[in-house]
């Protein structure tokens, strides 16, 4: 069976990694990662701007906010796709590919979910943050620019980082409206060889697992690190911060 | 494109009975795979407080493996790989059996225990370090203790995270579509096609799935309301 593996392997790695990419649309490992990335980094403004908005005592503001995150929270991912790919060509008037219908998708849903991270980021902030900030003179807007946010995003960045590991999980999702990424080319992979579904679907698991694990670790050890620097233990340059050293 | 009309689908006799029967697949995933995960979830538990490193590892293992594959690939294994896998004749006997809806649970269920079974392990550990000693110097016995006093505690703190991984355990059962089990994402695709009302099946569809989540979700609010303790002032 191992042996299996391996060779399976070997005679398509390409595949696995890029797709049919130059001869047809890129895909495998490398579209995963580019539509991950992608749905991510377009998400986080949404995400940004979505937190802003529940946190805000305008109700204008507030309820829309609300409602959008509770009915991604709801839907299951796979009907949001199924609705995007519906609805995004009707609204263009022309077709999409699948690879932008999941980028949509992605960006919305992994907005709501970014949204309630940012939320949190910012409210687990001590209370004093902002009245200083005001009290120096900001307003409320520069106040949550300069000096709320970056800290709020900071300290979040490992939720982000396990974010983004949902969101490479969550593409194999476009296999459904036939995406092509990693996914779809095990399951075309399967369909050409026919006689080997375990092996191949085995490498499939592994693939994500060594991808995701990798991320994972990654996340926590940079929650270890962070949670160090808050209580002052950790520095640029590995010394402590001075009125620890002088405490100690 | 036709006018909206939702009434098309509801009243329809053939498309509200594919609804039905749809919504009852979905539920019934949902339920086997939440019975099978939680009970997973609790032995696991109680497996990783063994004193072996090895088993320790295992679980560990176990865990690490179904948070860091996506669902839908473990859901693929289990259809066209491991039944693959198991002899001819029992094969044939999950073909005549929906095996596929067998498999969705099976898939889910495992997938969600290594969910449940940290969550629980969290609120396990966030219980005050004295309790079981004070229950034990109460003179309940291991067991008694963890019953009575340990588990219900290690429950309650386990809870929010416990209901949101049952929501997104209820929302994954829209993937077993993917394997081919007739559940409600998989029904409204059908009556999508043979109705051309794609926006009102569509939305029928949200509409359920939305209003179960929510009630899920209200359902874990109350149940997460402050304890009150009777006879406490």
């Amino acid at each position: 069976m191992l042996a299996n593996m391996i060779s399976i392997i070997e005679d398509n790695w390409l595949l696995l990694l890029i797709g049919q990419y130059p001869n047809g649309p890129l895909g495998g490992i490398a579209a995963t990662l580019i539509l991950s990335v992608l749905g991510i980094v377009l998400a986080f403004p949404l995400s940004v701007l979505i937190a802003l908005a529940r946190l805000s005592s305008w109700k204008l503001f507030n309820w829309p906010a609300t409602a959008l995150v509770y009915t991604v929270r709801g839907v299951p991912l796979l009907m949001l796709i199924l609705w995007v790919y519906f609805l995004v060509p009707l609204l263009i008037g022309d077709s999409v590919p699948g690879f932008v219908t999941m980028i949509c998708t992605l960006v919305i849903y992994e907005g709501a979910f970014l949204s309630e991270i940012v939320r949190a980021g910012i409210i687990a902030l001590p209370k004093g943050q902002m009245d200083a900030a005001r009290a120096l003179g900001h307003s409320h807007f520069a106040a949550m620019r300069y000096i709320i946010l970056p800290q709020a995003l900071y300290n979040m960045m490992p939720s982000i980082l396990s974010q983004f590991v949902s969101t490479i999980k969550e593409t194999t999702l476009g296999y459904v409206i036939n995406v092509p990424e990693l996914t779809f080319a095990a399951s075309q992979l399967n369909n050409r060889l026919l006689t080997k579904p375990f092996e191949i679907f085995a490498i499939l698991a592994i693939v994500y697992f060594i991808v995701c694990w990798s991320l994972s670790e990654l996340s926590e050890w940079l929650e270890q690190r962070i949670a160090r620097q808050r209580r002052g233990l950790d520095t640029e340059d590995g010394s402590m911060t001075p009125h620890l050293k002088e405490a100690a | 494109m036709k006018g909206f009309d939702l009434l098309a689908i509801l009243t329809h006799p053939q498309f509200s009975q594919m609804l039905v029967s749809g919504l009852k697949m979905t539920l019934i995933i949902a339920f086997c795979s939440w019975t099978l995960a939680m009970s997973l979830g609790f032995v696991l538990l109680i497996i990783r407080m063994l004193p072996f490193k090895v088993t320790d590892q295992l679980v560990a293992g176990y865990v690490s493996y179904h948070r860091n594959v996506p669902t839908l690939v473990q859901l693929m294994l289990w259809y066209f790989g491991i039944a693959n896998l198991l002899p001819g004749s029992l094969q044939e006997w999950l073909g005549d059996h929906q095996g596929e809806t067998l498999f969705a649970i099976i898939g889910l269920g495992l997938c969600q225990a290594a969910y449940f079974s940290e969550d629980l392990r969290s609120g396990f550990r966030a219980i005050a370090p004295g309790q079981e000693e004070a229950a034990r110097a109460l003179g309940h016995s291991y067991l008694g203790a963890m019953m009575y006093v340990l588990m219900p505690q290690a429950v309650r703190n386990a809870l929010p995270a416990l209901i949101n991984h049952t929501v997104s355990l209820f929302k994954n059962s829209s993937l077993a579509m993917a394997i081919g089990v007739a559940e409600l994402t998989h029904a409204i695709k059908e009556i999508e096609n043979l109705s051309f009302r794609v926006f009102e099946a569509y939305l029928i569809a949200t509409v359920i799935y939305l209003s179960c989540s929510l009630l899920l979700m209200a359902i874990g609010a109350w149940l997460s309301r402050p304890p009150r303790i009777e006879g406490a002032a």
